[in-house]
Order: structure tokens, then C-alpha cells, then sequence
């Protein structure tokens, strides 16, 4: 092999697997990538049932069922619409009632959530980011952390 | 008191490493021997400095001194020792301060054990860990000072978070810290060649047991983290793709292309800007993982509020020194010498491989990680790129590159055989295929993807197995002599079969953990039993206690395996009163590399208990794995070339004269 034939197979090789990657970054982003939702959002938009999404918002106050064979009820809102979401499993340690929680899952053809996950915050001063900015744009955003003295204060998880 | 001077250590650390960052770039410019030596002892000096401030902040702490705003935040008077002492980084100023404390003391080691170093080249690399330190000093100094005093102070604190109250918070930080850090040095290492110019072989046999021991702790600090997030966020998974967790596999993925690409260029001198590259982007990626981390900009499942005030600090610094290293090595790197070229099949050809593949894996997690925030400053379209993503793209990359890493150590430097490789890989190759065969046979209809995975596991560990065996002559020559050979074999051969057979201990663990895992989620009264694989847990009742800081409420199981009594599961939430937090501990079994993991939910009116229960089938081999690799790691380092390999101090240094 001579000197340019060797430096092309190097070419060669780190083009394929710079095009093999970006193909599968290109079609990884195609089918596997999840919006987030507000409640307000699905009404407006008409999401079709069945496409994966992430809807955000407060857990209402008083929607909290549970029924037989741990399935669990509940709506979420972001103050101007409200979607109902059903979940079968462990809920995270810190839902609660009127506090900001993130489902992931897809709507049935009925208009209900089914999650498969739920996500809450992991501290009682965090809200997450997307309820936050949600609910900011419905106008229904109050910082009443400033009750904690300074609980707007970092808490870092090192990680 | 304490804190003040703790506060003004730090100032003085700041001022000192200002001098570090000067004074020996000034020497070695004008080739003043007496100011390049100040870099030394400076940085001895810093970390000194550095060291008290910690310290400082580790008797507020530890003395429970709310009137420290820090220590208000993030301690309770009855909190217990251990998380008093943990507390001291669980948090960000903390945390920060761990940070430079690390990176001074990588300086001063640096400092210590370079006096076989060209004077120059030791000149610039502490001058450049100078600028990194001065930078996050003063980050800390104004925008997360630890030391800031409350008046009037507190009675009480208002404790650490609870789920950061954990035995992982005493190991996983710090050790991940001293890998993020770690690769400061061969980023100072890098700049240092691309300001004078210069690289050789020599410089890699220097830069590589730095990059080695940085890649072992980061290593550690994943695998680490790995098993706190499994046990303690009850959710009994190993690895959530949470951009948390790729910033701190991003740097480790570049790391390992580091450590190949440097033994290309130590022994054959080839690659050597490619090196650079990686050595630059591996600590690049670690400070990413910092900003990403420590801004909040991305929302995680790990993340907790943040100030974006930071953030745009810590991006300034990144963009100071990404964008500098970058604009230097763009400038400079034409300059330095290429090596030479190889035949596509070759040890080289194999390692430039395991480089591509690598530094492609770390690209896509780059996109995964960073897309959605990109998407979000453009259209203002919130996503989530989760697991899916990376299974599409991470996986099929790993996969290649995994199936080569027996073929590496096999082929000769310069010009292999691809076919002699392979036919002494046909035992390992048998061994696969029996693999694959009996899984499928005992499997009978479980998931596809189990039996090539399990297959692709055993092909590794064999082949790193077929390495040593080749190399001692274990089938060709009478049994003493082959003993005596691998005896002789250097440590680093050892090292790197082991690290090898460490990757296919993981992938069997992850293998075993993805594709076989059992979940049952139920409601048990007291005294039902439920059924998991061959184990039967019989709910005895819920049990409530109190430990120092919390109350919990423990849920007793009994498990039974073909009636036998064989343990005891006590998962349980905890509330701690102070926060009004709870935690779910999840309670584990391990029989063998398998374990069975219990987690508890809420607990209904007419007494029946929510539970998860997972069968982990080989999930601790995960992490084995890791373990296994980092031993490889240690042998590697103490290989004697590594240590005597470099040119004697009076050598170097003459032959550094004339270069000036």
C-alpha cells in the first residue's frame, strides 16, 4: 500500500463511522425524541392519540383517585385546562396534591393520559422547569417560595 | 472566626495561583530558570491555601455553626457524623470548593513529581493549571462563596437533603471529582506542547499515567453513582440517560479514546495531534459536565434549583478555556511535527478504530444531551431525549467497537495479520457461539437480543483471556516455561487484558439486567404472598422506627425459595420532619451476581402496603465490571516503563537546551 492508499483507508474509516453515527442521530431524532406539553397545549394543538408525549403541570387538588389494581387517577393542570391522566404503579415520594408533576405516556382515543412514567420533584423548593415556564405562560405562576426564607437557595445534587 | 480565615485562605489560594499562572509563563518566555521554578512551589503553596479553606469549611460543619449561611442550608444539629462530614460537598458552593481542592491537588502532586520534566514543559503545564484554578477560585469567591455568615444566626439548620443522605454521597462526588479533574493535567499537558511546539513520544509516556489514574477514578465515580441511583431512587435501574449522567460519561468516553491514542503515540509516535485533540476535549467534556451540573440549564431528574447567575459564570470560564484551548491548537497544531503512517491492519489501525468509534459514541450522547436545549433557544419546542435515543444511536456503535476488542491486542504494531488474529481467537469465537447456543436452549422463546448479547460478552472475556494465553504460549509450550512467560509478561499486558475482560463483565451484567429483569408491582395486606421467578415474599406487616434525623416505616418481607426461609427484605420510606421530605430505601438481596430489590410505595387505609418488586438477574456484574477495569487500570500503572520510561531529569534537561 502505498502512502496516500493508507491515508485514504484511514479517510475511509473515520467517514463511515462519522456517517453511520449521524444517520443513527438522524433517525434516533426522527422517531424517538418527546415533546413536552402543557394541558393547555393538547387542547390547542390537538395531539393525536397515541403519539408520546410529556404533559406538565399541577396535580388538582381533590382528582386523586385510586381504584382496584393500583391503577391512579388524577388531572393534571396548568390552571386553564385540565387533562386527566390514569397510572398504574408507584407513584414518586414527593406527589403530591396541588404540587408540579411531569407524566410521560400518550393519549388514549377516549382523550385520557395513560403515563407510563411520573415524575415529581426531588426537593419541596424545586418546581420543575417546564411546569414552571408552563404555568408562567397560562399566568398562574406565583413564587410563594419567598414563605421558606431563602428557600430559592441551590440545592445541588452532586452528580 | 473559622470561617474568615477559611474565606481569606481562599483569597490568598486565588492570589497565589495568579502567580502560578504568571511568573512561569513569564520565566519560561524569557528563559529565566528562577521564575520557572516559582511554578513549584507555588503550587505546593496553593493547595496548601486551598486545603485550609476546606478545611475551614469542614469544622463549620462538622461543629454545626449555623451562623454559616452554608451550613444553615445544608445541616441539622442531629444529623449524624458521616453526612455532617458528606454535607460539606452536598451542595453547590461545597461542592465547588471539592472541585478546586481536587484540581490544587493534582497541581501540587503535579509539582512534586515532575522533576524528570524538560523545565520549560513543566513551566507551562503548572501555568496553565494556575489559570484553571484561578478561575474557579474566583468563580467561587464571588458567586458561591461557602463562607457567607447569617446574622443573627440560626438556632437550627435546615438539614441536608434527604436523599443525599447516603453513604454515596461519601464516595461517589469525590471520586468523580477526581476524575473530571484529573484530566486537567493532560489538558495542561496539551496546551503546554501546543505553546512550545513541541511533542514527542516522551510527552505521552508522561501525560499517560495522569490520564490513566484520572480515567480510573472517573471510572470508579460512574460505576458509583451507577449503584447509588440503582439503590437509592427506588426506580432499581442502573443507568437513566439523564443529561446529569452523560456529562460524566462524555469525559469518560473521551478519556478511553485518550488513553488508546496516547499508547499509539508512545510507542510508535504516530497520532500525536489527534491526542492533543482528545486530551483537550476529554477535559473540555469534564467542564461541560461542570456547567451542566452546576447551571441547571437542563432539566434532569437529578437536577435541584439552581442560580442561572452561575450558570453564565461557569459558561464564561468554558468558553475562555474550550475556546481558547481550541484557538490555540487550531493555530499551533499545524506546526507540530505528524507521525508516521501504518497499514489500516495494524495494532495502530485497531487502536484508531477503537478511537473513531469512541469519539463517535460521545458525539451522539453530546447531541442527546445537548439537543433539547439547543431546540428550546431556537424554536421554543420543550422535548425529552431519553433512553429511546440512545439505544437507537449509543448501542449500534458499541456494538462494533466491543466485537473488535479482542482483535487489538492480537495484531502486531505497524503491519498485522488480520487472519493469524483471528484464527488464535477461534477458542474465544467457539466459546461465544456456545454461549449463544446454550442460552438459546435454556432460554426457550425469551427475549432475541439476550443470547448474541450474553454471546458478545463471552467472545470479549475470551479474547482478552486468548491475549494472555497466546502471549505466555500456554498450548504451544510445556507448562513451566508458558508460566514463566506470563509471569514475565509486562504488567501492562496484564492490565490491559484485565480492563478488557472488565468490559465484558459489565456487558454481561447489562446485558443480563435489560433482557431478563422480572417487575411485579402490588398491593399486599399483611400475610399475602406474592410469587417473583423461584422466590416467594410473604408481607408480614409494616413495622414504623425512628432513626436520628427521620421516622420511617419499614415493610417486612419474608422471602422463601422452594419453601426454604432465605432472608429478609425491609424496604421502607422515610420522612424527615425538618425538610418534610421522604425517601424511598429500597431494600436488596443478592444471591450471587443476582439480587432481589424491594421498594416500598404509599400505604392504603385498610392496611395494604404498595410494593415493587424486581428480580435482577447477574446486575451486579455491572459494576464488578467496573471494578474489574479499574484493577486493570492499577496494573497498568504501576508497569515499571511507566515509572523509569521517562529520561533521567540531568538527560532531559540537556537535551532541552538546545530546543531554546
Amino acid at each position: 500500500m502505498t502512502r496516500k492508499q493508507r491515508r485514504l483507508a484511514v479517510i475511509a474509516a473515520a467517514l463511515g463511522v462519522l456517517g453511520l453515527a449521524t444517520g443513527l442521530v438522524l433517525g434516533a431524532l426522527r422517531d424517538s425524541i418527546v415533546f413536552f406539553n402543557s394541558p393547555t397545549d393538547i387542547v390547542e394543538k390537538e395531539v393525536p392519540p397515541g403519539a408520546r408525549i410529556r404533559v406538565g403541570g399541577l396535580v388538582r387538588p381533590g382528582s386523586v383517585q385510586r381504584s382496584e389494581g393500583m391503577q391512579i387517577r388524577f388531572e393534571v393542570t396548568d390552571g386553564n385546562a385540565a387533562l386527566p391522566v390514569v397510572y398504574r404503579g408507584l407513584l414518586p415520594d414527593l406527589f403530591r396534591e396541588g404540587q408540579g408533576v411531569v407524566a410521560e405516556g400518550a393519549l388514549d382515543a377516549g382523550g385520557v393520559f395513560r403515563a407510563d412514567t411520573v415524575l415529581a420533584k426531588h426537593d419541596e423548593t424545586y418546581m420543575p422547569k417546564e411546569v414552571a415556564d408552563a404555568l408562567k405562560k397560562q399566568g398562574h405562576w406565583k413564587n410563594d417560595s419567598g414563605s421558606k426564607g431563602a428557600a430559592a437557595e441551590p440545592q445541588g445534587v452532586v452528580r | 472566626m473559622i470561617a474568615e480565615i477559611g474565606h481569606y485562605a481562599l483569597v490568598l489560594a486565588l492570589g497565589l495561583a495568579l502567580v502560578q499562572m504568571i511568573v512561569p509563563a513569564w520565566g519560561a518566555r524569557t528563559g529565566d530558570a528562577g521564575l520557572m521554578s516559582v511554578a513549584g512551589s507555588t503550587a505546593l503553596a496553593q493547595f496548601a491555601f486551598t486545603g485550609t479553606a476546606f478545611a475551614a469549611l469542614a469544622w463549620c460543619h462538622l461543629a454545626s455553626d449555623f451562623s454559616v449561611a452554608n451550613v444553615y442550608e445544608n445541616s441539622h444539629s442531629a444529623k449524624p457524623f458521616l453526612y455532617k462530614l458528606t454535607g460539606i460537598w452536598g451542595n453547590h458552593e461545597g461542592s465547588m470548593l471539592l472541585w478546586v481542592l481536587i484540581l490544587a491537588l493534582f497541581g501540587a502532586l503535579v509539582a512534586l513529581f515532575s522533576a524528570n520534566l524538560p523545565m520549560r514543559l513543566r513551566a507551562h503545564v503548572l501555568a496553565v493549571q494556575g489559570a484553571i484554578a484561578a478561575a474557579f477560585d474566583l468563580f467561587i469567591l464571588l458567586t458561591s462563596n461557602p463562607f457567607a455568615r447569617l446574622s443573627p444566626a440560626p438556632y437550627e439548620g435546615r438539614d441536608l437533603n434527604p436523599v443525599l443522605q447516603d453513604i454515596g454521597l461519601a464516595v461517589h462526588p469525590p471520586l468523580l471529582y477526581l476524575g473530571y479533574v484529573g484530566f486537567s493535567i493532560s489538558f495542561c499537558f496539551a496546551m503546554a506542547a501546543l505553546i512550545e511546539g513541541r511533542i514527542d513520544a516522551a510527552w505521552a509516556r508522561w501525560v499517560r499515567p495522569w490520564a490513566l489514574a484520572a480515567w480510573m477514578f472517573l471510572t470508579l465515580g460512574i460505576a458509583m453513582g451507577s449503584y447509588w441511583a440503582y439503590y437509592e431512587l427506588g426506580w432499581g435501574g442502573f443507568w437513566f440517560w439523564d443529561p446529569v449522567e452523560n456529562a460524566s460519561l462524555m469525559p469518560w468516553l473521551a478519556g478511553t479514546a485518550l488513553l488508546h491514542s496516547a499508547v499509539v503515540m508512545e510507542k510508535r509516535e504516530a497520532l500525536k495531534i489527534w491526542t492533543i485533540l482528545l486530551a483537550i476535549l476529554a477535559f473540555s467534556l469534564s467542564l461541560i459536565g461542570t456547567f451542566l451540573v452546576r447551571s441547571g440549564v437542563l432539566t434532569s431528574v437529578h437536577t435541584f434549583a439552581n442560580d442561572p447567575a452561575r450558570g453564565v459564570f461557569i459558561l464564561m470560564i468554558l468558553v475562555a478555556f474550550i475556546g481558547g484551548a481550541f484557538a490555540l491548537y487550531a493555530w499551533r497544531a499545524p506546526a507540530l511535527k505528524a507521525g508516521g503512517l501504518f497499514a489500516p491492519i495494524s495494532r495502530e489501525g485497531a487502536l484508531v478504530l477503537n478511537n473513531l468509534f469512541l469519539t463517535a459514541a460521545c458525539a451522539t450522547v453530546f447531541v442527546g444531551t445537548l439537543y433539547p436545549l439547543a431546540l428550546e433557544a431556537l424554536t421554543g419546542d420543550k422535548i425529552s431525549v431519553g433512553a429511546p435515543f440512545f439505544n437507537a444511536t449509543f448501542a449500534p456503535l458499541m456494538v462494533p467497537l466491543l466485537a473488535a476488542i479482542p482483535f487489538g491486542p492480537l495484531l502486531a504494531w505497524k503491519r498485522g495479520d488480520l487472519y493469524a488474529a483471528a484464527q488464535r481467537l477461534l477458542a474465544a469465537f467457539g466459546l461465544a457461539l456456545l454461549a449463544v447456543a446454550t442460552v438459546f436452549a435454556v432460554e426457550q422463546g425469551g427475549p432475541v437480543l439476550a443470547p448474541f448479547g450474553i454471546g458478545l460478552a463471552v467472545f470479549v472475556m475470551a479474547g482478552a483471556a486468548s491475549d494472555i494465553v497466546e502471549r505466555a504460549g500456554l498450548l504451544r509450550l510445556p507448562f513451566p516455561t508458558a508460566l514463566a512467560r506470563a509471569a514475565g509478561l509486562p504488567r501492562s499486558a496484564w492490565g490491559t487484558a484485565l480492563a478488557h475482560f472488565g468490559v465484558g463483565v459489565t456487558l454481561l451484567g447489562i446485558v443480563g439486567n435489560t433482557q431478563w429483569s422480572a417487575e411485579r408491582i402490588v398491593a399486599l395486606k399483611p400475610g399475602e404472598t406474592v410469587s417473583l421467578r423461584q422466590y416467594d415474599l410473604t408481607f408480614e406487616g409494616a413495622v414504623p422506627r425512628a432513626g436520628p434525623n427521620y421516622r420511617e416505616l419499614a415493610a417486612r418481607l419474608t422471602v422463601r425459595r422452594k419453601g426454604e426461609v432465605i432472608g429478609v427484605l425491609e424496604p421502607s420510606k422515610r420522612t424527615f420532619p425538618v425538610r418534610g421530605a421522604t425517601t424511598t430505601e429500597a431494600a436488596l438481596m443478592t444471591r450471587g451476581a443476582s439480587q432481589l430489590y424491594a421498594s416500598v410505595g404509599d400505604s392504603e387505609a385498610d392496611g395494604s402496603v404498595m410494593l415493587r418488586l424486581y428480580h435482577k438477574p447477574l446486575v451486579l456484574l455491572i459494576w464488578l465490571g467496573a471494578l474489574v477495569m479499574v484493577a486493570g487500570g492499577l496494573l497498568s500503572l504501576s508497569d515499571r516503563r511507566l515509572r523509569v520510561g521517562a529520561p533521567k531529569p540531568a538527560r532531559a534537561r540537556a537535551a532541552a537546551q538546545p530546543a531554546e
